[in-house]
């Protein structure tokens, strides 16, 4: 066996203080109503390393690599265009049923993949949740924010096609980063409500597929929201992904915009990213227990 | 005085259906049926309550490093979890004084794909260093681990060697003022073990406080000054090491190596036969608490025959830390084999071959038969206690490799390789 090696010179180490107060009390219960959100904040640069992981490792040993993220939307788009756009006639508000159904599927898309990582996030990380302490909340939220790569990349295309079909955007345009703060919002919200329940039921893994499928038609995706007559286009709001996609269209195209649903769908997707919060962090501390 | 953990009557309650690991996650099916049972009740159907933790309290001051044993199932890891905010206790509480970084597992949340420099920025992260903190470290660790040529190889070519050296390097470099410390160090080779608690006396010395679980009593008399032993889920003892873990290996018995029943009305027996001592000790008859995993080791036991007429059958079970029975080892001496046996003092000595067992702690139990009528005269458990140790000289069955090695037994075996050109 070989000579041992000279241990690295242990730096004569900041003096360790004692400190008065308890850093941290365990199983003080604490209120149900305050968000560890200090917590969180610590453990900032874990949200950026996970994110650069999974941007990282996503396309690692595939052939196409990071054109998956555009083959993915530009194909569905295509499919959409022939059945919906040319055999089933659906208006596109006046403009290219392709960059029409593009401007909604690139939200759309970026939300569904999101839901479908972020529901998933604290199951795929079981190792690290049974071994680690840290705020759990790090792990759907930063699988949400790893696809906004992904939505970039879709998003070049989208420059293409509107460049193509001579699209010119409007002021509006100026919009979309709110709009996309929108869909990442709900994308979060929905994320922690999924992601906390499968910890503890393994169904929703099974639903959350058939939710997205389902999702997608109830959002103006393949079609405007401009075919429903007031109240209830305002009432379509309920949906928070209508507000997104009909905000997208409406930054980028410059299609009318449905002022109500949208003010309506912002609402909605405060709503379940405060009440996803509220519920992931009164469940959190039991997850490495059912996990 | 200054503490930096306070842990108040810690209690943590699993329900068993909850941990098995057929039954680890509910369907909501389960939970609806269930509740459709017991409609105003909690869910809990089939389930069986355990108390991994049952009341837990101990103050430990700043700086100091505590070691905590016990035998598996004892409540360690739940412990460790508790106070590493893995998990919530079930009542009690704790309260922590200072920045803590928890190491359950080398390696956490390192990714296949990734290269080692990569993995050391995650796996960093994830322990709660800053990435300033790594920068300022990173050569540190990558000299710590060995592997600066693969620094910037995906780890998933690393040997396991390399990837636990590296896994270990990065967490060695926590810097929080309390550590918890799973058994972490039962990786790598022995060279780099040694390294590690070094490492780890180190941060003890720098004032930190450390918590360390370890099944190595070894690891735990050179680190840790006081000892805290749990058994089902309860502080049996805490005290100065040498103390708790005499207690521990010899479980109040005295010398662990021997026990003795000086009030014969007391011994294990009955009127036929009668237990009076049994001693796990080396060839050279000096009773052992720790025998070499290399050297045969002699169990004998002595009895008295108080009623003659019989044939006898003394016999010794071997069980290990896991509470697997290793063997069962009955007394061959063709010399009272099949014959009547007159009253009377004896003594029946096995030799336990060496390079047989394998490391860990070995509970003896003794028991004796009489034939015709075919009568169980006594069957003892834990009468001696002994640890096999390996002092990883290379020449054992181990051999050069310095990590975990599954199997109850491990003896040396002939092996033989042959090259067959290239």
């Amino acid at each position: 066996m070989s000579a041992v090696n000279t241990q690295p010179t242990v730096l004569p180490a900041e003096p360790v203080k004692a400190p008065h107060k308890p850093l941290v009390v365990i199983g003080s219960g604490g209120s149900p109503f305050a968000l560890r959100l200090r917590d969180v904040w610590e453990y900032r640069e874990l949200f950026y390393f996970l994110v650069w992981r999974d941007v990282k490792v996503r396309y690692k040993q595939t052939l196409l690599g990071a054109a998956w993220a555009i083959i993915q939307p530009l194909m569905t788009m295509l499919i959409f265009t022939i059945i919906f756009g040319r055999l089933a006639g659906i208006s596109s508000d006046g403009h290219p049923y392709p960059v029409f159904s593009y401007a909604g599927l690139l939200p759309w898309q970026f939300f569904s993949a999101a839901l479908g990582a972020a529901s998933n996030s604290l199951i795929n990380s079981s190792a690290m949740v049974r071994k680690v302490y840290f705020p759990r909340l790090v792990l759907p939220v930063s699988a949400v924010l790893a696809g906004l790569v992904d939505f970039a990349i879709a998003f070049v295309v989208l420059l293409g096609l509107m460049l193509f079909y001579q699209v010119v955007p409007t002021l509006a345009v100026l919009l979309l980063p709110l709009f996309l703060l929108q869909a990442v919002i709900t994308a979060i919200g929905v994320g922690l409500w999924l992601s906390a329940v499968n910890a503890r039921y393994r169904d929703v893994r099974h639903a959350v597929p058939f939710i997205v499928q389902f999702w997608l038609f109830a959002t103006p995706v393949v079609y405007p929201s401009s075919l429903l007559s007031e109240p209830w286009r305002t009432l379509f709001g309920l949906n928070p992904m209508a507000g997104v996609v009909e905000g997208f269209r409406w930054a980028l195209l410059g299609s009318a915009p449905p002022s109500g649903m949208i003010a309506f769908s912002a609402l909605i997707s405060l709503v379940l990213l405060v009440s996803g919060l509220f519920y992931f962090q009164s469940v959190e501390r039991k997850f490495a227990d059912v996990i | 005085m200054t503490y930096a953990i306070r842990a108040q009557n810690l209690a943590k309650l699993y329900q068993i259906g909850q941990r098995r690991e057929m039954a680890k996650y509910a369907t909501l099916r389960d939970s609806l049926a269930g509740l459709l049972r017991r409609p105003l009740g909690r869910a809990s159907v089939g389930s069986v309550d355990l108390w991994a933790l049952n009341d837990i309290s101990f103050d430990i001051k700043f700086g100091e490093v505590v070691g905590i044993i016990g035998r598996n199932g004892a409540g360690k890891s739940t412990l460790l979890k508790v106070l590493s905010r893995i998990t919530d206790p079930t009542s009690g509480r704790a309260e922590l004084y200072g920045r803590v970084a928890s190491l359950l597992e080398v390696g956490t949340g390192f990714h296949p794909e990734l290269t080692g420099r990569e993995n050391v920025y995650l796996n960093g992260a994830i322990l709660g260093m800053r990435k300033a903190e790594i920068d300022r470290n990173f050569d540190e660790i990558v000299a710590f681990a060995e592997i600066d040529k693969f620094i910037d190889t995906a780890v998933k070519f690393y040997s396991s060697g390399m990837y636990v050296r590296l896994a270990f390097a990065v967490a060695a470099h926590l810097s929080p003022e309390i550590l918890i410390v799973d058994e972490v160090l039962a990786v790598g080779d022995a060279r780099f073990q040694k390294k590690c608690l070094a490492k780890m006396q180190d941060v003890g010395q720098q004032g930190r406080t450390v918590l360390f679980v370890s099944h190595s009593m070894q690891a735990i008399l050179r680190m840790c000054d006081r000892t805290i032993l749990l058994d089902g889920g309860s502080v049996v003892a805490d005290g100065p090491s040498h103390k708790v873990v005499n207690t521990y290996l010899g479980k109040d018995q005295g010398a662990m190596g021997q026990r003795e029943w000086l009030d014969p009305a007391r011994a294990p027996g009955g009127e036929v036969a009668r237990l009076r001592a049994v001693r796990a000790c080396d060839p050279a008859g000096v009773i052992e608490n720790t025998v070499d995993i290399r050297t045969p080791i002699i169990i004998e036991m002595e009895y008295e025959v108080l009623k003659g007429g019989y044939v006898m059958i003394p016999h010794f079970y071997l069980v290990n830390d896991d509470n697997i029975r290793i063997l069962t080892s009955i007394d061959m001496d063709p010399e009272w084999r099949r014959r009547l046996r007159p009253a009377g003092r004896y003594v029946s000595r096995v030799a336990i071959p060496g390079n047989f067992l394998a490391e860990g702690t070995i509970y003896v139990e003794a028991g004796l038969t009489t034939l015709e009528p075919q009568i169980g005269q006594w069957y003892e458990k834990d009468v001696a206690t002994f640890q096999v140790a390996d002092n990883m000289e290379g020449d054992s069955a181990r051999g050069d490799w310095g990590g975990k090695i599954q199997g109850i037994v491990r003896p040396l075996l002939d092996w033989s390789t042959t090259y067959s050109g290239s």
